[in-house]
């Protein structure tokens, strides 16, 4: 008696076989395939400005053919080492800074209600909120109709149609806010421009591989590999990097001194005992800079260069020109990094900013101006740096212990079924092979939890197969043929394979949504391994069966 | 004939009822003892629950607890715990240290310049020493974290109710899901027993035997649901203990292997996956167990109508593939 799958149904599993272990091929390499892949994403990145490869990028894409697959499994932070972040944008800064650039927009069109309403007042209210009080509360109207006038429609879908501010009378007062339309609009904007510029940020940093990722309504979650410390990162990503420039007012040593209407008092980023007043309203900001490069500056200490834009430049110019003698303030994040006496007219639209800085400085201000300014505040509520002897260390123990089970598993399956636990080792070995193939091919991540996974997955990849040859050994008692004994036992261990599957399957996705970084490899490597190892064992197996069975043509059958 | 290692005997008759008041009132007992030291003993909650900032240190030279604390004394910190690390995988000389560093009283968590003055004191104390990871978690994720986890663990067993209740019947799945959370409550109870570090990666694991100790039991379900056909006039009883007696020598033999694999991660799979090896450890031997000495029984005590209905997978034959076998 022959047994027969259908030859296009044999060559399918085989192929798919075939395919899950040429994908996983190059994992075999892992170090070398990766030099090409790094060499490779250089050039595409030089050829885009335009810029020819090194000869040495050339050189690192031969030491792998460009025919072969060259997708790798990426490894987790916790394996390769890195810092991983997440971060809160604190969106309701941006409703502070409207209010505040809404204020003087309101006090000048109110002005022209000033008979009505008599002078006006701007009275303190929580962020966020803008709150007039009116002298003479009988020019309400005329002022709620003024205000109206300022407010535009939303620009988003959900809230079209909708003003972007609220505008209600409270006794003599008016309170304006952003509406909640304009507020989701808002949060999603900024989130998009912080998500931005951080990728900008950490692309211009040259980390490999960075993955910034939006996660839920207010939060950024940054995981760069390779990079030392999550310091480190939050040096690049932590700041908000706006930078201004302000005329001087007047400097002095006293942090408490009213530095007037309309000024600020700063403190000098260098000097903690120097703080400036300067004029609250910026001549010109970082968002006029069009190039920020590090330099150095005559005396040979780091700086940075840094061009404007055309109405930067020129707003630049007619400021110099009229203050010619005078100091003005460089500011970043509010503290003033120098304040150099204007000696000419820059009309040019490019200068330096000198200050204190190191060359590593120095870099790190220009990335950050290069990129711009992030749109509001952001805080670190998770931060995790692993080192790379630690990920080196775990790598190496992950694969001890699953060389360990396999072969632990192998023993006990050649013990337990003699010939078909062979045939089990075999298809076990297959799937991993198939696994790593599937998650090189998904761009999957392997975590250290994600090898606990796979190690898990040898000992009940054979499961299936275990079924199934319990299974054929009760058929075999009640005395059929040995092939019909076997047909029977795939044929009735099949349901009970997949409902016990099915339950992890469910756990897996669980985890999947429930988990990040490398809880969520745990779930995926789970995932591909139930996958893989229920159809290595429901078709591969069998088809090895078949394989030896035709070929010897057993009377009888010892499983 | 050919030499076959056996776990069971080729045919056992074993019943799983007979001693049911040691068995299965025994897993109540370790039930109701494990909410006990729960209750009080407490968990001994890692960063992610709880916030704070754990450091790994990885040194050349022998590590003394004592110098290590006096170093961080005085640091303006707040509760300082230092623990030495252990592992067979590691080199001869490697000394590894976790040190966990809570808040410091009116900050939510450590600042940069806190995180500065631990890391500097601690090469200047030991200058062969690195610093192979630090995590902070502020307080914020921590307790979203444990909202987060009991969804998922609650979210983890709906679905898998669900699921047996569309394949088998509703007293299948709850006995299955109640045998589950016997598995989870127990493994709970041995980590607050010994105080082993609870942190997210333990709540992986606790999902996943969640998974995987149904295994086992689908498999003895999926049996009974053939059997109870095949034997209608059978007493429940009988007809379940002939099932798991069937799937016994199967029930051993998965979870061997699963227990060889998971074993070999428990030992040489280092010690920042030990927690979570620990974990499904654990939670396979119980779900072995429960599985020929729990589920049964409460699927026996919610009672299962026998008449000749059609049944809830819509079949009337013994299983699913039974008509091929005509």
């Amino acid at each position: 008696m022959q047994m027969e799958t259908p030859l296009w149904k044999r060559l399918v599993v085989w192929a798919i076989v075939v395919v899950g272990l040429i994908l996983a091929a190059p994992n075999l390499f892992y170090s070398r395939v990766e030099t090409r892949n790094d060499a490779a994403t250089a050039i595409a990145k030089a050829a885009k400005l335009g810029v020819t490869a090194t000869p040495e990028q050339t050189a690192a894409l031969s030491v792998w053919p460009s025919w072969a697959p060259s997708a790798l499994v990426n490894l987790g932070l916790d394996l390769r080492g890195g810092a991983h972040l997440l971060a809160e944008v604190k969106l309701a800064d941006v409703y502070k800074q409207r209010m505040d650039a809404f204020w003087p927009d309101a006090r000048d069109a109110l002005k022209e209600v000033r008979d009505a309403t008599g002078p006006i007042k701007r009275k303190p209210a929580p962020e966020g909120t803008l709150r007039i009080m009116l002298t003479n509360p009988d020019g309400m109207q005329a002022a709620l109709a003024k205000l109206q006038g300022l407010t535009s429609n939303v620009v988003s879908l959900t809230g079209a149609g909708q003003k972007d501010m609220d505008i209600v009378a409270d006794g003599s007062d008016i309170v304006i806010t952003l509406s909640d339309a304009e507020k989701a609009a808002t949060d999603t904007r900024t989130l998009q421009q912080s998500l931005e510029i951080i990728r900008r940020r950490v692309d211009a940093a040259g980390t490999r591989e960075p993955s910034i990722q939006r996660q839920g309504a207010d939060r950024i979650l940054i995981e760069v590999p390779g990079v030392g410390s999550a310091e480190e990162l939050k040096a690049i990503i932590g700041t908000t990097a706006k930078l201004t420039f302000n005329t001087v007012v007047g400097q002095g040593s006293d942090k408490t001194a009213n530095p007037g209407q309309g000024n600020m008092l700063l403190p000098a980023s260098d000097n903690a005992k120097l703080y400036y007043t300067v004029e609250a309203a910026p001549v010109v900001t970082g968002d006029d800079l069009v190039d920020a490069q590090p330099s150095f500056d005559q005396n040979g200490r780091p700086a940075v260069s840094f061009r404007f834009d055309t109405s930067g430049a020129r707003k630049f110019g007619v400021y110099t020109t009229a203050h010619v003698g005078q100091p003005f303030a460089i500011v970043l994040d509010k503290q003033v990094i120098s304040a150099p006496t204007i000696q000419t007219a820059i009309t040019g639209g490019s200068g330096v900013i000198t200050g204190n800085f190191t060359v590593e400085g120095s870099t790190n201000l220009a990335v950050l101006l290069r990129a711009g300014a992030l749109p509001a505040e952001m805080t670190f509520l998770e931060e995790r740096t692993v080192g790379p002897e630690l990920g080196q260390d775990s790598i190496d123990a992950g694969k001890v212990a699953a060389i360990a089970g396999m072969v632990l598993v192998g023993v006990f399956m050649l013990a337990s079924y003699g010939m078909f636990g062979l045939f089990a080792n075999i298809t076990l070995v297959l799937s991993m092979g198939i696994i790593f193939g599937i998650l090189s091919m998904i761009g999957g991540t392997l975590t250290l939890p994600g090898i606990a996974g796979l190690v898990l997955t040898i000992g009940t990849a054979v499961d299936a197969n275990v079924l199934v040859y319990e299974r054929i050994r009760e058929e075999l008692r009640h005395a059929k043929t040995a092939a019909r004994a076997i047909e029977l036992g795939y044929e009735r261990a099949t349901s009970a394979i997949v409902d016990a599957n099915v339950t992890t399957l469910i756990t897996s996705i669980v985890l999947y949504f429930f988990g990040a970084g490398p809880v969520r490899g745990f779930a995926v490597a789970l995932f591909i391994g139930i996958v893989t190892s229920v159809f290595t064992a429901l078709f591969v197996t069998r088809l090895i069966i078949e394989i030896w069975f035709n070929w010897r043509k057993p009377k009888t059958l010892i499983v | 004939m050919a030499w076959r290692l056996r776990l069971a005997p080729e045919k056992t008759n074993i019943d799983f009822f007979k001693h049911q008041w040691i068995t299965f009132g025994g897993s109540m007992l370790l039930m109701v003892l494990s909410f006990v030291a729960w209750g009080a003993m407490g968990l001994n909650f890692g960063i992610d629950f709880k916030g704070g900032t754990t450091l790994r240190t990885d040194s050349a030279t022998v590590i003394d607890t004592g110098v290590y604390r006096a170093t961080l004394d005085g640091l303006d910190l707040g509760d300082v715990a230092i623990n030495e690390v252990f592992d067979p995988s590691f080199r001869a000389d490697q000394h590894v240290a976790a040190i966990r560093i809570s808040a410091a009283k009116g900050q939510d968590q450590i600042d940069d310049a806190g995180l500065k003055r631990v890391t500097d004191a601690l090469t200047a104390m030991d200058p062969a020493l690195k610093i192979v990871s630090v995590e902070t978690v502020g307080p914020k994720v921590s307790s979203e974290l444990v909202w987060s986890s009991i969804t998922a663990l609650l979210a983890t067993s709906l679905g898998i109710l669900g699921y047996i209740w569309l394949r088998f019947e509703w007293q299948f799945a709850l006995g299955g899901v109640l045998a589950l959370l016997h598995d989870v409550f127990i493994t709970v109870g041995i980590f607050a027993l010994f105080q082993i570090k609870f942190d997210l990666t333990i709540v992986a694991a606790l999902l996943t035997i969640l998974g995987y100790s149904i295994n086992d039991t689908v498999v003895v379900f999926d049996r009974l649901r053939e059997n109870l056909v095949k034997y209608k006039t059978m007493p429940l009883k009988e007809v379940m203990n002939l099932s798991v007696n069937e799937t016994l020598s199967r029930t051993l033999a998965t979870s061997l292997t699963t227990l060889l694999a998971v074993g070999s991660m428990l030992v040489l799979g280092g010690d920042v996956i030990r927690g979570f090896s620990f974990a499904i450890f654990m939670g396979i031997i119980l779900g072995t167990y429960s599985s020929v000495y729990v589920a049964k029984n409460l699927v026996l005590f919610l009672g299962l109508d026998r008449s000749d209905k059609p049944r809830a997978t819509g079949k009337g034959a013994d299983h699913e593939f039974a008509n091929i076998d005509a």
